[in-house]
């Protein structure tokens, strides 16, 4: 798979796909969260990715403290971008003094399966159905 | 009484094998499950001791291959603050 990919790079781009997990402060307001994510939304479509889920947790109580913070806004990105973006994705996260943590996921072809049938709701038969409700 | 007696020492040094009990699986090859998801804290639970820690396979009957998948998503759950480093009571 890997060198299929690399033969047909040269010409156009790959996209690759990938999952973010950041943890925002729980000092901003709804407002500047908003800003924050728009932000980061728009650095991924304007370097040629494709934002196929956002998904936004909320105020989460985080499992140990981080910054001295106990709880954080997560926030979930799963786009398409070519894999010379993440490396710049990054670097923006951490000179964002907002960002607690962050975690850049490439996405295998199960993985595919399982967030799509995750995201139309297959999982609801009581194992799977915990949603991450950290609002609660 | 004899049989008690005869019955119990094995049990504590774990010289008899656990043939009676139940058969060990690998839950994932049983329920063909090919992904596992690192943000399901609630599922990743199953795997850890209630100080956190990564169960063995010995315990769990994972096999080796998804057992490197939990592993990997355990370690990826408490770098997002899901799952905890280091805990004392987690259940």
């Amino acid at each position: 798979m890997a060198t299929k990919n690399l033969s047909s790079n040269a010409e156009s781009v790959v996209l690759k796909d990938y999952e973010s997990v950041i943890i925002f402060t729980p000092v901003l307001s709804e407002d500047q969260l908003k800003d924050v994510v728009s932000k980061y939304r728009n650095l991924i479509t304007e370097n040629g990715g494709e934002l196929v889920h956002e998904e936004n947790w909320g105020l989460t109580k985080l499992a140990y403290p981080i910054q001295k913070k106990t709880t954080g806004f997560y926030h979930l990105f799963e786009f398409k971008a070519n894999p010379e973006f993440i490396s710049k994705f990054e670097l923006a996260f951490r000179r964002d003094e907002r960002i607690m943590r962050f975690l850049t996921v490439a996405l295998d072809k199960h993985a595919l399966v399982y967030n799509t049938r995750k995201r139309n709701g297959e999982f609801n038969q009581g194992k799977k159905e915990q949603k991450q409700e950290g609002a609660k | 009484m004899k049989k008690k007696s005869q019955v119990n020492p094995a049990m504590v040094f774990n010289t008899t094998p656990e043939a009676p009990q139940k058969k060990k699986f690998c839950r994932f090859k049983k329920n063909g499950i090919k992904y596992i998801d690192y943000k399901d804290a609630n599922f990743l639970l199953k795997f850890v001791n209630d100080q956190g820690k990564v169960l063995p396979r010995r315990l769990t009957g994972t096999s080796l291959k998804y057992q490197r998948k939990v592993t990997q998503a355990i370690k990826r759950a408490r770098h997002i603050a899901i799952l905890p480093f280091e805990g004392d009571s987690l259940k």
